[in-house]
C-alpha cells in the first residue's frame, strides 16, 4: 500500500493513540472493510481510528476503490480542495449515489461538510455528495487562533466525554429536517455531532486525539447494514 | 456545554493538528488577491501570502522582511482557505504584528533576511501556530523544540532547481531512519551529534518520524517534482515561485495539486504533465554563491 501522507518512515516502536506499544490491533476475520476518502487531509489518523474500532481501513482514491468498501469517513481537510479532488477524480458522482443508496458514511469537520445538503453563504455551490439535512457553515468559529481543544458528552458513545479538537471548524447553523436529524452533542448551543440514519457527522475531530469510539458508531452501523 | 468550552485555544494538539489537516496538499505562495483566488481554486490547502515570490526577492536582492499587513489583509478577504505568512528568523514582534492580523500559520523563514543571527522566535509563547525550514534532523529537533509545530524541509527557495529540497528530504529522512535503529545509548549519542534535546531525538526513534508534520519546499517546479518529493516521504508540499512564474499558472497549480495527491500514480503525473506550458526558467546550484543560498540561514 502507498504510503499514507503522515505515516510512519519505519515502523514505530511505539504505537500512537490508544493502542499498546508498537502493536497494531489483531481485527477479528469478519472485520468490516471501511474507507477512508483519501484525496487530502488526516487521512492516516481516521485509518487508526477504524483500525481501533475494529474494521479493515482502506485508503479510497478513485471509483474502483470506493466500489469495495462497506462504509466510508470523509476526513478532516480542506473541503475546497477535496472537493476540487473529487470533481477532477470522477469521483462525485459514484459517491453521492453510494451515500444516496445507504452507504454508512462518517464526515470530521471538511467531511462534515461535504456531506451537509446546504452550506451558507459564499460556500452554497461548493461541489459535494451532501446526504445530511443540515446547513452548515465553514470556518464559523473564526481563524486558526480560536481553534479550540474541549471534551464532548456525544449520545450513543459511552465512558466519558470524547476528546475533541475543533481546528477551524464549521457550525451547523441549522437542522433542515428534525424528524431525520438527530443531534448528538452541542457546544454553546449549536449542534456539533449529528446523526441522519447511518450517516454521522461531527464538526470536530476525535481522531487527532486517537478516540476511536465515534469510529465505533460507524463500524457498528456497517455490522447492521450487512446483516439485512 | 459551559462558557469556557472554547477557552483552550492555541494548545500544541490544535496547533499540530492544523498541520495535520493540510496534509496531501499543496500550499502556494501568492502576492495579490487574484493569484490566492487563482490557487484556492486550483485546489490549494492554504496560501502563503507574501510581497515577492522567493525568485524575486532573489532578483531584487537588498533586505527581505514580513510584508505589508494591508497586502496580508487583501489575502485573508480574497480566500476562506487558511492564510500563512512569513516573518523574519528571530523576529519576534514582526511575529507578533502577523499573530496579531490572526493569519492561520506563520512560516517563520529562512527567505526573508534573518533579524538574529543567534535566536530563533521562542514559539511556544504564541497562539498561532508556525512552521519552520529545516536541512537536516538536528535542525528540524531545535526547531520543535521552539515551538513549531510543523516543519518543511528548505530546499533553495526561488530556483526551480528540485536539487536542493531532494537532498533535504533525503537527509531528514535518512536521519530518521537512521534514529529508529539506535539503542539507548546510542539515542544519547545522537542527541549530541543532531545538537538536538534527547526527549525528541527519543521521540522520533520511538515514532519512526518527527512528531509534527513534515512538508516539503524550495524547488518544486513541476508535478513530477511535488509527486518526487511525496514519494521521498513529505506529507504535503510547498509551492512558491513555481507556479505563479510559469507561462499558465492556474494551470500548473490544477496540476501540482492532482500530482501531490495521486503522487503514487505514474499515469496521473504524467496525464496532467500534458501541455502545461513553460516552467519557470531556474536556477543551476552552480550559479549560486554560498552567501545567495537562503537555505544556510538558521542555526
Amino acid at each position: 500500500m502507498t504510503r499514507l501522507p503522515g505515516a510512519p518512515l519505519v515502523p514505530p516502536r511505539r504505537a500512537v493513540g490508544a493502542r499498546g506499544p508498537g502493536t497494531s490491533p489483531v481485527l477479528p476475520a469478519d472485520a468490516p472493510r471501511i474507507g477512508v476518502l483519501a484525496l487530502q487531509g488526516d487521512v492516516l489518523e481516521h485509518a487508526r481510528a477504524l483500525a481501533d474500532a475494529g474494521a479493515e481501513a482502506v485508503p479510497v482514491r478513485d471509483a474502483a476503490a470506493l466500489a469495495t468498501v462497506d462504509g466510508l469517513v470523509l476526513p478532516g481537510g480542506e473541503s475546497t480542495t477535496i472537493s476540487r479532488l473529487l470533481g477532477l477524480g470522477g469521483l462525485l458522482a459514484p459517491l453521492r449515489d453510494r451515500i444516496a443508496s445507504g452507504l454508512p458514511v462518517l464526515g470530521t469537520c471538511a467531511g462534515l461538510i461535504l456531506l451537509s445538503d446546504e452550506l451558507t453563504a459564499p460556500d452554497a455551490d461548493l461541489p459535494r455528495p451532501g446526504g445530511l439535512a443540515i446547513r452548515t457553515r465553514r470556518n464559523a468559529y473564526g481563524r486558526q487562533v480560536d481553534s479550540f481543544d474541549t471534551r464532548v458528552e456525544v449520545a450513543g458513545v459511552d465512558d466519558g466525554p470524547v476528546d475533541a479538537a475543533f481546528i477551524r471548524a464549521p457550525v451547523v447553523d441549522a437542522v433542515l429536517d428534525p424528524t431525520a436529524v438527530e443531534v448528538l452533542a452541542e457546544v454553546d448551543g449549536a449542534p456539533v455531532a449529528v446523526r441522519q440514519g447511518d450517516r454521522i457527522g461531527l464538526t470536530f475531530h476525535p481522531e487527532v486525539a486517537g478516540d476511536h469510539r465515534v469510529h465505533a458508531l460507524l463500524v457498528a452501523a456497517v455490522r447492521a447494514a450487512a446483516r439485512q | 456545554m459551559t462558557d469556557d468550552a472554547r477557552a483552550a485555544t492555541g494548545t500544541t494538539r490544535v496547533k499540530r493538528g492544523l498541520a495535520d489537516m493540510l496534509k496531501g496538499g499543496v500550499i502556494m505562495d501568492v502576492v495579490t488577491p487574484e493569484q490566492a483566488r487563482v490557487a484556492e481554486e486550483a485546489g490549494a490547502v492554504a496560501v502563503m501570502a507574501l510581497e515577492r515570490v522567493p525568485a524575486d526577492i532573489r532578483r531584487d536582492g537588498g533586505v527581505a522582511r514580513m510584508s505589508d499587513p494591508e497586502m496580508i489583509e487583501g489575502i485573508k478577504a480574497a480566500v476562506s482557505i487558511p492564510v500563512m505568512a512569513k516573518a523574519r528568523i528571530g523576529h519576534f514582534v514582526e511575529a507578533q504584528v502577523l499573530e496579531s492580523l490572526d493569519v492561520d500559520y506563520i512560516d517563520e523563514s529562512e527567505v526573508l533576511t534573518p533579524a538574529d543571527e543567534a535566536h530563533h522566535i521562542d514559539k511556544w509563547g504564541f497562539t498561532v501556530p508556525f512552521v519552520c525550514g529545516a536541512t537536516n534532523l538536528g535542525e528540524a529537533l531545535r526547531r520543535i523544540s521552539e515551538g513549531a509545530a510543523m516543519i518543511r524541509s528548505k530546499g533553495e527557495a526561488g530556483t526551480g532547481n528540485v536539487v536542493e529540497a531532494t537532498r533535504h528530504m533525503r537527509s531528514i529522512t535518512g536521519e530518521v531512519r537512521r534514529l529508529a535503529t539506535l539503542d539507548e545509548a546510542g539515542l544519547y549519542a545522537a542527541a549530541k551529534e543532531h545538537a538536538a534535546p534527547i526527549d525528541l531525538v527519543r521521540e522520533v526513534a520511538e515514532l519512526g518520524r518527527l512528531p509534527v508534520v513534515l512538508f516539503t519546499a524550495g524547488g518544486i517546479a513541476t508535478p513530477a517534482d511535488a509527486a518526487m518529493m511525496m514519494q521521498l516521504g513529505a506529507d504535503g508540499v510547498f509551492v512558491g515561485s513555481g507556479i505563479f512564474k510559469s507561462g499558465d499558472p492556474a494551470l500548473r497549480a490544477r496540476a501540482i495539486v492532482e500530482a501531490t495527491t495521486h503522487f503514487a500514480d505514474p499515469a496521473v503525473v504524467a496525464r496532467v504533465s500534458r501541455g502545461l506550458g513553460e516552467a519557470m526558467v531556474g536556477i543551476g546550484m552552480d550559479q549560486l554563491a554560498p552567501s545567495e543560498r537562503y537555505a544556510s540561514r538558521g542555526w
